[in-house]
């Protein structure tokens, strides 16, 4: 048969290299910052460089940009030689790179200002969230014309995953970012309180499962049978592998929301599935494991294969972990504490970076023609990244224990242990500083697999076009042959693999979301819970903006131990206006849901000042940033208007015409806050003039937003001192 | 906007069969799977599992 010539485009597997290993480093040193302001809170320098702006720009930049342009690179590799085809088009490789690169710069400009929409690894505005739809349909449109041009007649494994990776973000990414724009750089989540809540932890799952496992998976079962030199152990296993996992993943969400507001069956569907979860995920790890049968004297020498065995360790791990974090007595402890967060990196640092690292070890000297330039740096980094690995994740795993227990620790007398917060997050304070060594290490070896790879690249020359050559493919037939089984016909035919993917994941989606939209019951409403004041909600966008969440959550579980320490638990029917809800995932700081007037743990409105102003003067031994910004600058009024519109639009009940008594409905309430401020801290001191200048800051919105959390359950004090229930009304 | 999905979806006639059926589809496919891995040519599979080192 006539062989045809063609090469393959390594000039652009090239630059998600470099993007992979530049956005790596920074991603890296932003997550070291992060860490350091644990433990340092005065490296809180900024407001765009503190703590709740920086952790969204640290799990983007590490998400989105190191592992998403390793995702990119590994593909643009892998898929051109599986096909036997070059890329569709050199253009829309292009367009995929530079648009991937402006989006994630515009993510590094937009988080550090404060322009997020406050959804958890989804923080990026609505502008940036459409462009990403875009350059995602770039990436699928090029993959699949190459696809269809292949000269291979089966899709290998590897390419299933690229497929589910690109169907399956597409449908969460869309889902996820039904958003209501106020202006260029603020919108609001469609979604409100448990459904918003219930969205987010399904896309956030799913992001875990199709952004950072499956792709990551395709790129295993294409470079870990190149780097051994042999065929995966079991190619059964790995279908039986893709069709499993991508179908239970998406079910297992709701795990995120143990003994939180959601509706108590949806809970348990996410935790069955998640249980369900470690067979296949074990299936593929052994499957990448068992490559290396009979090649492990090959680990001991290559670098390469040592990188992605304690990767496939690490993803093994880390399922293993998940599946059991995600029993409700195992969450009790692992929920909202440090433990999730080593949970995680174990994912992050180890299945993720080190496969990369991994990989780009055996891309670069590939496509630069050359060795590696040091062997020995290589793995001089393999030791210190896995040390890194441990250091990282050990003190996490003791903190998150440490501070899980002490807070459910009761006294003889049926008192908490440790009644204020604070004694829990001091006792951290050893475990964060070895934490943030553990990354430093990390670091430290990702900056010599920098140099060692830019000297490598000096030392080869690029071979920007691969040529290579294959038999022209006679045309496809998609019929069934006879004695031929129904998978090996969609194997061949992409785009029905895509059709059924797309099916197998929507199934679960489904069958979560709608009766939570549906069923009234499902969010019994509350009678005494009205929508936010005009200030508040300027207030609860301050909060937002200064990324509260990272710290607090805003959900009291129906536990003992929770509600001695806040207050009355969280309710599905007190979310109902909350647009986007803000439940928080980490309690660095206390929960904040029951901080508002007639709770049990309410503060005067100038505790709340003094310490925006500086936490350490009220809390000593507080690692909260200080907010010195709220105090001096005044609130933007300009939106408010179109915020109160907008929220009527999805369904907040405001008055028609409200928006008239907007100005002045502010005024008297900011007048009211500022007043009780200025007498707690200067006695009557001060005049008129004193509180129009105080009413018009950004701190007193704030103060609105927090005295009012929580606080609609109480319906008027009298009912509160008299101690009547609050009365839940089933719509 | 979604109270006007919230809507459509409830004027549906017996919707709540439809996370049954769905329930169904998945696992009939998978039994299918399953029953089509165990039993494929393995000359064939072998082939497939040699295409990264081709």
């Amino acid at each position: 048969m006539e062989l045809e010539q063609f090469s393959y485009d390594n000039k652009i597997v090239k630059k998600f290299i470099l993007a992979t290993i530049i956005w790596g480093v920074i991603g890296m040193i932003v997550g070291l910052l992060a860490a350091c302001q644990l433990v340092w809170p005065d490296l809180n320098l900024a407001s765009w460089l503190s703590f709740g702006r920086i952790r969204p720009l640290h799990t983007n930049a590490v998400i989105f940009a190191f592992v998403g342009n390793g995702i990119f690179a590994g593909v643009y590799y892998s898929l051109q030689r599986l096909m036997k085809a070059r890329m569709w088009s050199d253009l829309l490789s292009n367009i995929n790179f530079w648009g991937w690169q402006l989006i994630i710069v515009s993510a590094v400009l937009t988080l550090p200002l404060g322009y997020t929409s406050g959804k958890e690894y989804a923080e990026l505005e609505w502008p940036i969230d459409i462009a990403i739809t875009i350059i995602w349909v770039v990436f699928g449109w090029n993959m699949f014309a190459t696809i269809l041009k292949r000269r291979v007649k089966h899709l290998y494994v590897a390419v299933w995953f690229y497929i589910a990776t690109f169907v399956t973000v597409a449908v969460l990414h869309l889902v996820n970012s039904f958003e209501f724009p106020i202006h260029f750089f603020k919108s609001y989540s469609m979604y409100a309180g448990v459904q918003d809540a219930l969205v987010q932890w399904w896309y956030g799952h799913n992001a875990v499962a199709f952004f950072l496992t499956t792709p990551y998976l395709g790129l295993m079962y294409y470079f870990v049978p190149k780097a051994a030199n042999r065929p995966v152990y079991s190619y059964r296993l790995s279908i039986i592998h893709f069709w499993a996992l991508i179908f239970i993943y998406i079910w297992a969400g709701p795990h995120h929301l143990l003994y939180t507001a959601l509706p108590g069956w949806a809970q348990s569907l996410g935790v069955v599935f998640s249980v369900m979860l470690i067979a296949p995920s074990w299936g593929g790890m052994l499957n990448g494991l068992l490559t290396l049968r009979g090649a492990w004297d090959k680990v001991r020498e290559d670098v390469v294969l040592k990188f992605m065995v304690v990767a496939i360790t690490c993803y093994g791990m880390s399922t293993f972990e998940g599946p059991m974090m995600s029993l409700k007595s195992v969450n009790v402890i692992s929920h909202f504490t440090d433990w999730t967060i080593a949970h995680v990196h174990i994912g992050g640092l180890g299945w993720n970076g080190m496969l990369t690292f991994g990989m780009l070890y055996w891309l670069v000297p590939k496509i630069f023609r050359t060795e590696l330039f040091s062997k020995k740096m290589a793995n001089a980094h393999f030791w210190i990244g896995t040390l890194g690995i441990l250091l990282y994740a050990i003190p996490l795993y003791w903190a998150g224990f440490t501070q899980g227990l002490m807070w459910q620790d009761f006294q003889a007398d049926g008192t908490l242990a440790n009644k204020d917060f604070l004694e829990t997050v001091t006792q951290l304070r050893p475990f964060y500083i070895m934490r943030a060594g553990g990354g430093l290490l990390y670091l430290v070896g990702a900056l010599m697999m920098t140099y060692n790879l830019a000297r490598t690249m000096v030392m080869g020359k690029l071979l920007a076009n691969e040529p290579a050559e294959a038999p022209a493919l006679p045309k496809i037939s998609t019929k069934r042959k006879e004695g031929e089984y129904w998978h090996r016909v969609i194997e061949r035919r992409p785009l029905q693999m895509l059709l059924l993917s797309l099916v197998m994941i929507l199934i679960g989606g489904i069958v979560e979301m709608v009766p939570t939209f549906l069923v009234s019951s499902n969010v019994p409403t509350i009678a005494s819970v009205q929508p936010y004041t005009p200030l508040e909600l300027e207030g609860r966008d301050i909060y937002i903006r200064e990324g509260c969440y990272n710290c607090h959550s805003q959900m009291v579980r129906p536990l003992r131990f929770e509600t001695a320490r806040y207050g009355e638990y969280s309710k599905a029917g007190e979310f109902v206006y909350d647009h986007p809800f803000q439940w928080g995932s980490k309690r660095t700081g206390p929960d904040l849901h029951r901080e508002g007037r007639g709770n049990k743990q309410n503060r005067p409105d100038s505790w709340h000042y003094l310490h925006m102003e500086n936490p350490t003067d009220i809390s000593p031994g507080s690692i909260m940033p200080a907010y010195p910004w709220l105090i001096s600058d005044d609130l933007d009024r300009s939106h408010t208007e179109t915020k109160i519109s907008a929220m009527r639009s999805m369904g907040v009940p405001y008055a028609e015409g409200f928006e008239a008594e907007v100005a002045g409905n502010m005024d008297e309430q900011g007048k009211e806050i500022a007043t009780n401020i200025l007498k707690d801290l200067q006695a009557d001191d001060f005049d008129e003039n004193s509180v129009a200048t105080l009413q018009q800051k950004e701190i007193v919105a704030l103060i609105a937003y927090l005295q009012r959390l929580g606080s609609d359950i109480h319906a008027g004090t009298e009912e509160l001192l008299t101690g009547t229930s609050p009365e839940e009304v089933e719509e | 906007m979604l109270k006007f999905i919230s809507h459509h979806m409830s004027s549906i006639d017996g919707i709540s069969i439809y996370p049954i059926i769905s329930l169904s589809i998945f696992v009939g496919f998978f039994v299918a799977l399953l029953i089509w891995a165990v039993r494929s040519d393995k000359k064939k599979i072998q082939e497939i599992a040699q295409i990264p080192l081709d």
